[in-house]
């Protein structure tokens, strides 16, 4: 409640402000009959001054209730020049938001000062109200007894000052968020800038996440490079001097051969244990000839049988090829993992400015993609392009899962 | 017989040289890169390559353009392709032109060296051979094609002949007689729908009707 009162008591000399120079204009314009002076001097004051008082409120709402009044138009280029900011005038001054900050100084201030005035006046009276009998005692009994009408009248005054007082929050606070709500609807941006900016906002966002997401997948293609031609190649190399060795040398003692014979299995696990995971990161075949050529590749190393159909006349976006490949690889990883399907079946096909993929199987069903498998890290990868992923898997199958994702060029 | 070897790291075709080496072959040049592969082929007319499929500048697919080039300019020129990650799509390429005398393995197939130097010794007389990955997928892959007609048993049978094995070899694998393979086959150049006038290469016509179902 203080926070309240002294909000409003600061409000009463800045809202008034701009009253002596219309009250002056009004009353020398009425008494010379000359409005065209009396324009000429108060005009500049209070286009001027608006900027001043509006800076001052906001400093106010700031500091004393804690709320922000956005900023109007971007104040950065504002400050490049006196040019600049004068070649802007002519816009500024027809702009609505001028003449809704002078509208709020000039006509809605003396109005704000006046409720700003009745609740301080309130809590005044109630504060003098309430402490009646401690004032009593200081006028002297005669003037006491006749004039207060101690007995009757007393009893009235502090009632009275206690309900203003109990009062006094609410009516401050109402009186607060009035005042917050009109400066903001008149200082602060209007309708048509708040969509404006908020349109800024949401293509900064849909940049950045693009953004985002090419790092990503540039991420994910290095690592599948550094990985190609480090660690596979080395693992390779290592598996065939072991191979040599097997073949070249038969005198080798027994335990040793069939050490070597060992690393070199362990070897070529590892190799093809490797190639899965890497392949799963980006294959090489997919920037090269897309995805038709890169599912059927993915899905040449599944142990059950899948049918594959990409129906597509062109390629689309590497990023929406990036997200479909992971999509199938993915679903289908889950299918191996969890369905105990028999089959399996995957298309892909361009529906308008949408790529859909789906993919099918016969096994146990019941998948859930809230239950921490992969296709709630495939739903994030598909929202974060604007797609749209539903997983459909009724106890019993089949589980059907599908993306769709835009891609418009 | 004389080879060139195209493959970009340095460790595993110094393993490559030896592995070859053992098998007879005598490696006249050894290249980083697609172009310098050419360049060797061209001055030295081995009589097989070896190609990694991934090399620079690109690192996608030079050495399956490469080979193709080789194909096409010297084609008495075995051509083998080594690639980490076998795609079938590549296998079309390269055997679309010509199925005699190619071959497209995983380069951890060179881990079993004995039998990598009889494969390429198979494409170097004019063979081919197909990883069993690839082999594999393509019989897997999409239906109503005139290899649904097939039975299991001939689908085995034809997937060993596009790996490049002989008759002999089939039976082995697969643990039946010669005729038994012999019969087989006929009945998949008949459900194929195979020319019975070319009897010479319908055995490679099979292979490539059975790549040929992968294009779509």
């Amino acid at each position: 409640m203080r926070r309240d009162v002294g909000f409003l008591a600061t409000g009463v000399l800045p809202h008034l402000a701009l009253v002596p120079v219309w009250a002056w204009a009004w009353t020398f314009a009425d008494r010379t009959g000359q409005w065209i002076p009396a324009l000429l001097v108060a005009a500049p004051l209070v286009v001027l001054g608006a900027p001043l008082l509006t800076a001052a409120q906001r400093a106010r709402h700031r500091v004393l209730l804690g709320v922000d009044v956005a900023p109007t138009a971007p104040t950065a280029a504002d400050r490049t020049s006196w040019a600049a900011a004068a070649r802007r005038l002519p816009g500024r001054l027809s702009a609505a938001q001028t003449w809704r900050r002078v509208g709020y100084h000039l006509l809605l201030g003396p109005l704000l000062a006046a409720a700003e005035s009745l609740v301080l006046t309130a809590a005044a009276a109630g504060l003098a109200g309430a402490t009646s009998y401690g004032w009593a005692w200081a006028v002297p009994a005669q003037a006491r007894q006749s004039r207060l009408g101690y007995a009757a009248q007393l009893p009235c005054y502090t009632l009275g000052g206690l309900l203003l007082l109990g009062a006094l929050p609410w009516l401050a606070g109402a009186a607060a968020r009035g005042e917050s709500r009109a400066a903001a609807a008149l200082l602060g941006p209007g309708r048509s800038e708040r969509l404006r900016r908020l349109q800024q906002r949401v293509d900064h966002l849909a940049e950045s996440r693009t953004g985002l997401i090419e790092a990503v997948d540039a991420e994910r293609r290095r690592i599948e490079r550094d990985l190609h031609d480090g660690t596979q190649q080395r693992l390779v190399s290592l598996a065939v001097n072991l191979g040599l060795v097997l073949a070249t040398t038969p005198d080798l003692p027994d335990g040793a051969r069939a050490a070597v014979a060992e690393a070199h299995l362990e070897a070529k696990q590892a190799i093809a244990e490797l190639n899965d995971l890497v392949r799963g990161l980006h294959p090489a075949v997919l920037e090269d000839r897309g995805l038709d050529a890169a599912l059927s590749g993915l899905a040449a190393r599944l142990p059950l049988p899948v049918r594959l159909r990409v129906e597509l006349d062109a390629r689309v976006p590497p990023g929406v090829e990036s997200v479909a490949y992971f999509v199938v690889s993915e679903a289908l990883a889950n299918v191996i993992k969890h369905a105990g399907a028999t089959r399996t079946e995957v298309t892909v096909r361009q529906v308008g400015a949408l790529l859909r993929v789906n993919v099918t199987d016969d096994g146990l069903g019941g998948a859930d993609p809230s239950a921490g498998t992969g296709l709630g890290g495939l739903a994030k990868r598909v929202g974060a392009v604007d797609g749209a992923f539903h997983v459909s898997s009724p106890v019993g199958g089949p589980t059907t899962v599908t993306a769709e994702l835009p891609c418009a060029r | 017989m004389r080879a060139v070897i195209a493959e970009d790291s340095v460790l595993l075709r110094v393993g490559l040289v030896k592995v070859l080496e053992m098998g007879g072959f005598q490696v006249v040049a050894e290249a980083g890169d697609a172009t310098a592969l050419l360049a060797a082929v061209e001055r030295h007319r081995p009589e097989l390559a070896l190609v990694d499929v991934r090399m620079p500048p690109s690192f996608t697919d030079e050495g399956v353009r490469a080979a193709l080039e080789i194909r096409r300019s010297r084609p008495g020129t075995a051509v083998v392709l080594l690639s980490q990650y076998v795609e079938e799509r590549y296998a079309a390429d390269l055997l679309s032109a010509d199925t005699s005398g190619v071959g497209y393995l995983l380069k951890q197939r060179v881990a079993d060296v004995t039998e990598f130097v009889e494969t390429v010794r198979r494409v170097a007389g004019g063979g081919t051979a197909l990883d069993p990955q690839v082999v594999a997928q393509l019989l897997l892959r999409r239906s109503n094609d005139p290899l649904e007609r097939l039975t299991p048993r001939e689908r085995d049978v034809l997937a060993l002949m596009a790996e490049g094995h002989s008759n002999t070899g089939i039976a082995e694998s697969l643990t039946i007689s010669e005729s038994a393979v012999a019969k087989h086959i006929n009945n998949i150049f008949a459900k194929l729908d195979l020319p019975v006038a070319d009897t010479g290469h319908r055995r490679v016509l099979a292979v490539l009707r059975f790549l040929g179902t992968s294009r779509s």
